[in-house]
């Protein structure tokens, strides 16, 4: 009965409070909507918190030649043109206002020598163009969100986890899910609701994701009727670490190399100097000695190759060490240290601008990167796709559902370029919060019914239910998927492998509805990856399918078996449905047509 | 491969309440398990849930140190269990793991640290002056942004809350902050933008005073923050100089306010 549950209702209810979702729930109660947030993890500790380099923004504190037009041009080139040109363009514009207002409420960023806002180089990005804090922008921006939302009148559910949405007609109604204290199912009735979930790296081995990216917003969404977009575009971060074992994965941000940090193999060669594509030729330096002057700011030098976009840089560490000339642990080196050649008291600044960086390898791998290089390897990072939405407004195609951020897709394109995240967060964080706020004034509240409530909690708590004797163990489940995923669907993607790939997850799936759990239903870990599982098997199914269908290399999408780029295939995005029989209905969505002047802007920046 | 024992604290009872009445519901369980190069402790507990224990409650997030999730005392000293490498301890004998002290326990390893976010709610955000230029933005020099960027590394992983004597040992919840918002607090009232003044509550509400400055939030830290030398000390010296100074008590009582 559903008049068991705790019920809440609210004008707006967020999914998520990383940097997404507390922007939204701020719009959406400064629009004057009654909001409530509810996080897997407690307030302040999601996955933005992980976030090093910084916020993409035109603000053009260090070089005045930036403004969003260059900032468009990059993501749209970044992206491999299969970008929503509309939310490229929204981005890059309203990026700089997000940035400023963050300061208002209190974020801390480096400043430059004239007092303003500092910005950094980072991949793909033409100019200096992100805002910073050393290298925890994440936490910086996760915190100034939180103590401004807190003081702005909405409700927190923390460790509550969404199990189902519910609809009403064609419409969004609310959403059932459980507190991890004591395992109580709840009722939360809304007008309007964000997913703003993050992403997805759980499903993959080697990831720098934490346990709660497990797409619950795509999965949620696909089941409650939405469609999802792009999804086999999964960014591989070129630089993770990969020695010792235990932190294999963990991100080594991209700052170190905009800092100075270069990439070598075991002979020493800076590798990244041997292929670069016609794309970027124009805007790549010729020798080492260039790419120096660039990230000590010398305008008229051009970026080093190592800055090149993240797919890309991946693919070259990929192709050394396939070529035997890897590292001792199956990566490449980065090394920061070798810039004591060029500048007194180098140690001492790498210190201060990568303070984690520094942190992280001595306390993890009893390594000094001031005096010797690390060594790295892909990671998996990012999801560019996610939740097809409308890119004004954030709305998916169930009337009332909303997506920002990391779940929701379309800015990033094939390959999103680093920074372009937080920001991402910001500008559509705050749209999506806007409009649910609208959606939720103009339409009144939803029917709640009874019998999706009732179903959604019996499909939650069945695996309580089941004899432990034929149980199959969610975390074994778990673990092979996250295998058979790097190993077949990973960086490097061919049809037949993607074929087993399926079968596998038939396999798995078939498995996963055996799971018994033991335990009783407080914070039971064996129970949430059960039902975490659910929608990673779910999302590692859409991956595959999309990642089949697109038979060419695009961005982070590489098929060994397409190795090149098609004309046909750049023409549309892979878009997925559940279709009526149930199955996954895979469709060609032609990208929308760019407007003349914006085209205009492109060819002028090539 | 070597291995190691495990002693972790299960059940619903929080160890200092663990009567001989509650020992079947709750107390250490050993568990051994093969040990690998550069492991965590997090990675031992995480590999005991997936083999040995999948109802063992523990809670995490980034496993990198930058989140502050995974709080535990580990051979009784507060720690975050991903930064815990276990070829820095002795495994001789067994490692043991316990949930915080301080705060009340959920199951296992996971405690309530809903007091904390109570806390932060009754303290007063930033209030910024008026931007410098008219395009709205402030100019600050990097030196000013230095010491409130200290504090700002802070990862609410409440570890100097579990080690505080005032909250570990007297409870004392409803007239103490604890470090972690002296630090929170210092940040706003050193912040070159803010124009409020948190010291009547820092002084009347928040316990500043009942800090003796014994240093342990300090060396619990994991961002290596300074607590006490920069963060409790300064704001003490500030409530002296707003509530204690002599001229000033006298300047007030001549206006005619209620003496501090």
């Amino acid at each position: 009965m559903s008049a068991d549950f705790e019920t809440h209702a609210y004008d707006v209810l967020v999914v998520g409070a990383g940097g997404a979702g507390l922007r939204a729930a701020i719009a959406a109660s400064a629009a004057g909507a009654k909001v409530g947030v509810v996080t897997k993890s407690l307030l302040g500790k999601a996955h933005t918190v992980m976030a090093e380099g910084g916020i993409a923004a035109a603000l053009a504190n260090v070089d005045e030649r930036d403004n969003w037009k260059v900032h468009f041009s990059d993501t749209m080139r970044g992206g491999a043109y299969l970008n929503q040109w509309r939310m490229a363009e929204l981005h890059a514009k309203e990026a700089p206002e997000r940035v400023r207002e963050l300061e208002a409420w209190g974020a801390v960023f480096d400043r430059t020598g004239d007092g303003k806002i500092l910005q950094r180089n980072f991949g793909g990005h033409r100019y200096p163009r992100l805002a910073h804090v050393g290298d925890r922008t994440g936490l910086e921006m996760i915190r100034t969100l939180q103590d401004h939302g807190i003081h702005r009148g909405m409700s927190v559910h923390m460790e509550t986890t969404l199990v189902a949405l519910l609809t009403d007609g064609g419409r969004v109604s609310g959403a059932v899910g459980y507190d991890r204290e004591r395992g109580r199912m709840r009722v939360f009735n809304a007008r309007a609701v964000v997913l703003a979930t993050g992403g997805l790296g759980r499903i993959f081995q080697i990831t720098s994701n934490s346990w709660e990216y497990t797409g619950d917003g795509p999965a949620l969404a696909y089941r409650a009727g939405a469609e999802l977009m792009d999804l086999e575009f999964v960014q591989f971060h070129p630089t993770g670490m990969i020695w010792p074992p235990s932190v294999r994965g963990i991100l080594v941000t991209e700052g170190v190399r905009g800092e100075g940090g270069v990439l070598r193999n075991r002979e020493g060669r800076r590798f990244m100097f041997d292929d670069i594509p016609p794309l970027y030729r124009q805007q790549t330096a010729d020798t080492p000695e260039e790419g120096w002057r660039y990230v000590t700011g010398d305008r008229n030098a051009r970026r080093p190759p190592e800055l090149l976009t993240r797919d890309h840089v991946a693919r070259c560490i990929m192709r050394e060490v396939r070529e035997g000339r890897g590292s001792p642990h199956g990566g490449v080196f980065l090394d920061i240290a070798w810039i004591k050649e060029k500048i007194p008291h180098a140690a001492e600044h790498i210190r201060r601008k990568l303070p984690s960086m520094y942190q992280q390898f001595k306390e993890l791998a009893d390594l000094d990167i001031t005096a010797e290089p690390m060594e790295i390897g892909p990671t998996t990072h990012y999801s560019m796709g996610g939740v097809r939405v409308d890119a004004d407004t954030q709305m998916s195609s169930v009337a009332g559902l909303f997506a920002a951020g990391e779940c929701a897709a379309g800015l990033h394109g094939a390959n999103r370029l680093g920074g372009n995240s937080l920001s991402d967060l910001l500008v559509f964080g705050q749209r999506a919060g806007h409009y649910a706020a609208e959606f939720a004034a103009q339409n009144g509240p939803a029917r709640s019914d009874a019998a999706q409530i009732e179903a959604a909690a019996r499909g939650a708590t069945e695996v309580f239910e089941r004899p432990a004797t034929t149980a199959a163990n969610p975390f074994q489940i778990q673990q092979e998927m996250q295998e058979m995923m790097q190993a077949k669907v990973g960086i490097v993607r061919t049809g037949p492998e993607m074929d087993q790939a399926l079968a596998a997850l038939a396999e798995l799936g078939g498995r996963a509805a055996h799971i018994a759990v033991t335990g009783n239903r407080e914070y039971n870990p064996g129970w949430h990856t059960a039902l975490d599982l659910r929608n990673c098997l779910l999302v590692a199914e859409a991956i595959t399918r999309a990642a089949r269908e697109r038979r060419e290399s695009r961005g982070a999408h590489f098929r060994e078996d397409f190795p090149e780029k098609s004309p046909e295939f750049g023409g549309f995005n892979l878009v997925l449905r559940q279709g009526a029989d149930g199955g996954m209905e895979l469709r060609r969505q032609p990208l929308p047509p760019m407007p003349p002047p914006l085209q205009a802007i492109i060819e002028e920046m090539k | 491969m070597p291995s190691a024992i495990f002693r972790i604290w299960r059940g619903a009872v929080a160890p200092r309440d663990a009567g001989p009445a509650a020992r079947h519901d709750a107390g250490f369980v050993d568990y051994s398990l093969e040990i690998t190069p550069g492991m965590v402790v997090l990675d031992a507990v995480h590999r005991i849930q997936a083999e040995q224990a999948p109802d063992l409650a523990v809670r995490w997030n980034c496993k990198a140190g930058k989140c502050g999730s995974c709080s535990a005392e580990i051979n009784g000293m507060p720690r975050l269990m991903c930064m815990t490498r276990l070829n820095h301890l002795p495994l001789d004998r067994p490692v043991q793991i316990e949930p915080m002290k301080t705060f009340p326990i959920v199951r296992d390893l996971v405690t309530d640290v809903s007091w904390n976010y109570s806390v932060k709610r009754r303290i007063r955000p930033l209030a910024p002056r008026p931007p410098d230029a008219a395009d709205g933005t402030w100019r600050m020099q990097q030196q000013d942004m230095d010491r409130v960027q200290e504090f700002r590394k802070c990862i609410e992983c409440y570890l100097c809350q579990d080690v505080c004597h005032v909250l570990r040992e007297h409870q004392g919840f409803d007239a103490f902050a604890g470090p972690r918002f002296f630090t929170h607090i210092a940040a706003l009232e050193m912040h070159p933008l803010d124009r409020d003044s948190r010291l009547r509550e820092l002084r009347e509400e928040f316990g500043l005073g009942l800090c003796n400055i014994t240093k342990c939030c300090t060396k619990v830290c994991p961002e290596y923050i300074h607590i006490t030398d920069n963060a409790i000390i300064p704001l003490k010296e500030r409530v002296v100089d707003e509530f204690y100074d002599p001229l000033k008590k006298l300047f007030r009582r001549k206006k005619g306010s209620a003496p501090a």
